[in-house]
C-alpha cells in the first residue's frame, strides 16, 4: 500500500498482513505515517497505490460497500470525537439503530452492557461535556463497540489524556485484546505494546523498519533505527 | 415637533408595523431554507452545484437589493408567476409575495455564507467519526454536522432577523403597506414632513432592540446548557 499527499510520499509501501485475534501495536517517531497507515485501513485517506483486503474483500477494487466494511471496523481517535450534542447513550445507539436498524430499546440494552463494562453506567444520560478525557475515551471505545465490529482501530487513544487518566484506557484495552479482539493500536505507550501486543510494528519514513513479538524486538531489535528509537522511548 | 396626527393616524402605524413583522418572519423562514440549500451546494462535491451556488452569492451580494427588489417585482409577472390578491393581508398580497421572494433571494446569500462557515466551522474529526461508523456522508451531515451548526450559528440567525427588518423598509417602494410605507402616507396625510418618520424609527427600534435582547437571553440559556 502507498499513499502521498501531494508531492510527499508517506508511505513507501507498506506490506502487512493482520490475523484474526491480532493485537497489532504500531510504534515509531511522529511523521513516520503510522497514523496515515492505521487512517488508509477504513479508508478515512484514500491510499494513492495498493490494495487492502478485509475479510477477503478488497477495499480498493471492485467498487465495495466502504460504509458496510467500515461497520466491521471501528476506529478511536486521539480526539475522542465524541458527538458533543448528544447523550452519552445517544453517541453509543444512534449509529446501529440508523444502520442496522436496531430498535431504541435493543439499542439500549446493548449500551447499557457496554457501559456497564467499562465501569460508566451511570453516565449514561450525561454529555461528553460533563466527562473527563478518560471516560470520553471509554464512551469512544463502547460507540465503536456497538457495532459489534470484526476489528478495532486505535489511533493514538492514550495521547490526549492526562497521565491518571491513561490506565483507565488501556485498562478496557486491554480486557477486549484478553477477549480475542482483532486490534491495531498506534500508540506511544511502551508498557501496553510490551503487555498486550502480540506483534510490534516499528515504522519509520513511511515503511516498517522492523516487526516481530514485543517482547523480542523490545530486547533485540535488529535495525540500528529501531535501536536509536527504542533507546530514546525506553 | 407636533405629534398631533397621532390620535388620527396610529392604527396606520400599528398595521404597517404588523405587515413588516410578517413580512420579515416570512423572510428569515425562506431565507434560512434556501441559505442551508446553498450551504450545502458550495460544499457539495459535485463542481456544478458549487459552481451554480457560487455564482448566486456572488451575484447576491455583488448588486443593490433595490435593484433585486425591482427585478423580482416586474419579473416575477414577466415568467408567470403571479399571486392572488388576498384581502385579508392588508396589503396588496402580489406586491407582498415579490417583496418577500426578493427579500429572502437576498438573505439566502448572506445566511449561506454563515452556515458554510459554520458548517466548516465543526471538527473534522466529528465526520470521520461518524464515517468510520459506518455512517454514509448524508446522514453524518443531517445526525452530527448540521445539529452542531445550527447551534452554531444561531446568534449570527438573528442578526440576520434583525438586518431583515430594518431592510424590509425598502419594499416601501413598490407599494407595501408596512412600516415605513405608511409612515409616508401619514406624512402626506397629516403635513407633518418629520414627526411621522421619528415615529416610525422609534417603531424600528423597540422591535430590534426587544428582538436583540432576546437572542441574547436565548444564548446565555444555550450556552448554560453546554
Amino acid at each position: 500500500m502507498h499513499k502521498s499527499f501531494g508531492r510527499h510520499h508517506v508511505l513507501q509501501g507498506i506490506d502487512i498482513e493482520i490475523e484474526k485475534g491480532e493485537v497489532v501495536v504500531v510504534i515509531g517517531p511522529s511523521g513516520s505515517g503510522k497514523s496515515t497507515f492505521l487512517r488508509c485501513l477504513n479508508l478515512l485517506e484514500q491510499p494513492t497505490g495498493g490494495d487492502i483486503a478485509f475479510e477477503g474483500t478488497s477495499l480498493i477494487h471492485g467498487k465495495p460497500d466502504i460504509n458496510k466494511l467500515r461497520e466491521r471496523m471501528g476506529m478511536v481517535f486521539q480526539q475522542f470525537n465524541l458527538f458533543p450534542h448528544m447523550t452519552v447513550l445517544d453517541n453509543i445507539t444512534l449509529a446501529p439503530r440508523k444502520l442496522k436498524g436496531m430498535s431504541e430499546q435493543a439499542a439500549n440494552d446493548v449500551a447499557h452492557n457496554l457501559l456497564r463494562r467499562i465501569g460508566l453506567f451511570d453516565k449514561a444520560n450525561s454529555y461528553p461535556g460533563q466527562l473527563s478525557g478518560g471516560q470520553k475515551q471509554r464512551i469512544a471505545i463502547a460507540r465503536a463497540l456497538a457495532m459489534s465490529p470484526a476489528m478495532l482501530l486505535f489511533d493514538e487513544p492514550t495521547s490526549a489524556l492526562d497521565p491518571e487518566m491513561v490506565g483507565e484506557v488501556l485498562d478496557v484495552m486491554k480486557q477486549l485484546a484478553a477477549e480475542g479482539m482483532t486490534m491495531v493500536v498506534v500508540t506511544h505507550e511502551m508498557g501496553f505494546a510490551r503487555e498486550v501486543g502480540s506483534r510490534l510494528v516499528f515504522m519509520d519514513g513511511g515503511k516498517v523498519v522492523e516487526q516481530g513479538k514485543p517482547a523480542e524486538v523490545f530486547a533485540n531489535p535488529q535495525h540500528p533505527r529501531t535501536k536509536e528509537f527504542l533507546g530514546k522511548v525506553l | 415637533m407636533d405629534f398631533s396626527f397621532l390620535p388620527k393616524y396610529y392604527m396606520f402605524f400599528i398595521n404597517g408595523a404588523k405587515i413588516t413583522i410578517l413580512l420579515s418572519i416570512f423572510t428569515v423562514v425562506l431565507g434560512v431554507i434556501l441559505g442551508i440549500v446553498l450551504a450545502l451546494m458550495r460544499l457539495s462535491r459535485f463542481g456544478v452545484l458549487r459552481m451554480v451556488a457560487t455564482a448566486y452569492i456572488e451575484f447576491i451580494r455583488g448588486t443593490p437589493l433595490l435593484v433585486q427588489l425591482f427585478l423580482f417585482y416586474y419579473g416575477l409577472p414577466k415568467l408567470g408567476i403571479e399571486f392572488p390578491d388576498i384581502p385579508a393581508l392588508g396589503t396588496a398580497f402580489p406586491e407582498f409575495m415579490a417583496g418577500v421572494v426578493a427579500l429572502s433571494v437576498n438573505s439566502a446569500a448572506y445566511v449561506a455564507e454563515t452556515f458554510r462557515a459554520g458548517i466548516q466551522g465543526i471538527d473534522k474529526g466529528q465526520m470521520e467519526a461518524a464515517r468510520s461508523l459506518g455512517m454514509p456522508h448524508s446522514m453524518a451531515m443531517r445526525h452530527i454536522i448540521l445539529p452542531q451548526a445550527i447551534r452554531n450559528v444561531l446568534p449570527a440567525l438573528g442578526n440576520e432577523f434583525i438586518v431583515i427588518i430594518k431592510e424590509s423598509s425598502i419594499v416601501s417602494v413598490i407599494g407595501i403597506s408596512e412600516l415605513m410605507y405608511n409612515a409616508d402616507t401619514v406624512r402626506g396625510n397629516s403635513f407633518r414632513p418629520f414627526e411621522p418618520l421619528i415615529v416610525a424609527a422609534l417603531i424600528y427600534f423597540v422591535m430590534t432592540f426587544t428582538l436583540s435582547k432576546l437572542l441574547g437571553v436565548a444564548e446565555r440559556r444555550m450556552r448554560n446548557s453546554d
